[in-house]
């Protein structure tokens, strides 16, 4: 059966690949830094299970000095020049497009497929698997057609990884400060400050304050997840579900909407905001979430105005 | 309340543009001791919580076939397409990319596009490429902002189309909650309120793509003109 393991078997070797290609990389001043950084993913990815909590714990804080301090540089494998591409592009044509889309197509394919397959496939994990499936069948199809060296496709992969650098591990590690903030019940003190400044008796008050608090807090913690349970808690079933009788479908799914909201204004939600950012190598780190906050302000406003008249 | 000193240092940590990944870990320290938690203790609760949410840093998987691809000129290939259709504008680009992202999320395939898989190879290129020939040449302030447009579009279709599907997270996450007040929904209930937010989302996002055209329209006009 294909498990999960597989699939961060294969990325630890991807990251393992990554490592000794930057090791060897000359014309990157901090080559070692790249290295370290990469290698230590490899190892997470292949033997985190058998690291210990603690082990991990160290693992982690090695990854953070190395990106903290600086060590990590930009690798400059020999790639094609503007020039070739426009060649290689009128050679290739429209059937690039269609290696591109072997990824997503592989992936839609096989969540539909798969879960009907739950002997062969874990079902739970049925679109991790085939997204790891469609890397690989694309791959195979390059290789076949496009015939290059064998380093070729992982020097590539390396020369956008570098480009995304340490923002790379970012959105893991905020998913990790999430679980931290959960131990030290930072949800819980939140939620009471969320309910004291509610104006007593004001219906349309709860809600600004619920739908408010739901992107406030899902900024904090970069996640909607985090927010949703802390805020019914508070104020959407104690206050506008029981006390004013609101629809409690109205009130949760366009709540947690409102958190959404509050996504696209944050660096904490960094898999969104920060990562792309880096992948897309634009100047300056927040450009995606500028691009964002005048889609997001007025859409928070509709939300409020959306629980207001659709749950009563 | 000591417990928030660790939002406090993510707030001024990323607002004086110190290394995220040392502000999270400081966060992290500063919450859980804050919280009476022992530095060990810390420690392992962070190294437990990241080795389970490996899954989520399994994307960089897609850059050896991304990579490959624009060494084979995927990137130019979509600046030609772009540049032989007529009438083909960054915002109206953005727009199709938006509905097609919200439709095909709310269908519950979330994963068959995203930064990586669409933006950086294709929508991204795409966009670039329809700019430049509105405004003639793209400098690199407005080429970074239709870029940076591009990924604003993934996030706002992606978001505003996934809560219509039934059986996506938040759906679950939110059934999962109102059982633990005694309120029993199915989630088909919960999803479909979230379609009036979608339409919205769809008006607002679109209209500021629109609004990008005239922008880029303007730029033409101001560099033609003598």
């Amino acid at each position: 059966m294909i498990t999960l393991q597989f699939v961060y078997v294969v990325t630890g070797i991807v990251f393992a690949a990554f490592a000794v290609l930057s090791a060897r990389d000359r014309s990157n001043a901090r080559r070692f830094g790249n290295a370290a950084f990469w290698g230590l993913l490899a190892v997470s990815f292949l033997a985190g299970d058998s690291l210990g909590d603690f082990g991990n714990g160290i693992l982690v804080l090695l990854l953070v000095l190395i990106a903290g301090f600086g060590a990590l540089g930009h690798g400059a494998p020999r790639t094609t020049t503007t020039d070739e591409r426009r060649v290689e592009a009128q050679r290739h044509g429209n059937r690039l497009f269609w290696l591109a889309l072997i990824i997503p197509a592989t992936a839609l394919i096989g969540t539909l497929l798969f879960k009907q397959l739950p002997m062969l496939v874990e079902s739970r994990q049925v679109t991790l698997i085939s997204l790891t499936l469609g890397v690989l069948s694309a791959l195979a199809v390059a290789a076949a057609w496009l015939r290059p060296r064998p380093l070729v496709p992982l020097e590539e992969g390396r020369r956008l990884m570098d480009a995304v650098g340490w923002a790379a591990v970012l959105p893991q590690m905020l998913a990790s400060l999430g679980a931290v903030f959960a131990l030290a019940g930072v949800g819980d003190v939140i939620g009471e400050l969320a309910r004291d400044v509610i104006p007593t008796g004001s219906m349309f008050g709860a809600v600004v304050a619920y739908a408010l608090g739901m992107a406030i807090f899902t900024m904090i913690m970069g996640n909607a997840f985090a927010a949703f349970p802390v805020m019914a808690a508070a104020i959407g079933v104690p206050l506008l579900i029981h006390g004013y009788g609101g629809n409690p479908a109205v009130v949760c799914a366009i709540g947690m909407l409102a958190g959404f909201c509050g996504t696209l204004m944050t660096p904490m939600a960094a898999n969104f905001n920060i990562v792309p950012a880096a992948l897309l190598e634009l100047r300056n780190r927040n450009g995606v979430i500028r691009a964002q906050v005048l889609t997001a302000l007025p859409l928070l406003a509709v939300n409020i105005a959306l629980i207001y008249f659709l749950a009563w | 309340m000591l417990a928030l000193l660790g939002i406090a240092v993510i707030v001024v940590g990323f607002v004086l543009r110190f290394n995220p990944l040392l502000v999270v870990v400081v966060s992290a320290l500063v919450t859980g001791l804050g919280a009476g938690l022992d530095l060990v203790a810390i420690i392992e609760a962070f190294g437990k919580a990241f080795n389970d949410s490996r899954y989520i840093s399994i994307v960089w998987l897609v850059l050896p076939v991304i990579g490959l691809l624009e060494r084979h000129g995927l990137q130019e290939r979509a600046r030609q397409l772009i540049a032989s259709l007529r009438g083909a504008t960054a915002g109206r680009l953005l727009i199709g990319y938006l509905l097609l992202r919200q439709i095909t999320a709310a269908l519950g395939l979330t994963s068959v596009a995203g930064h990586a898989q669409t933006v950086r190879p294709l929508v991204a290129p795409m966009a670039e490429a329809a700019a430049e020939q509105q405004t003639g040449t793209l400098d690199d302030a407005t080429r970074d902002l239709v870029k940076a447009y591009s990924a604003a579009t993934d996030n706002v279709g992606l978001f505003f189309g996934e809560d219509i599907f039934i059986a996506i997270g938040s759906i679950l996450l939110m059934k999962g909650v109102l059982e633990q007040y005694g309120i029993f929904l199915e989630p088909l209930q919960l999803s479909v309120w979230a379609i009036p937010t979608a339409i919205c989302a769809f008006i607002i996002h679109g209209a500021r793509l629109w609004w990008l055209d005239r922008k880029l329209a303007r730029l033409h006009v101001t560099r033609t003109s003598p």
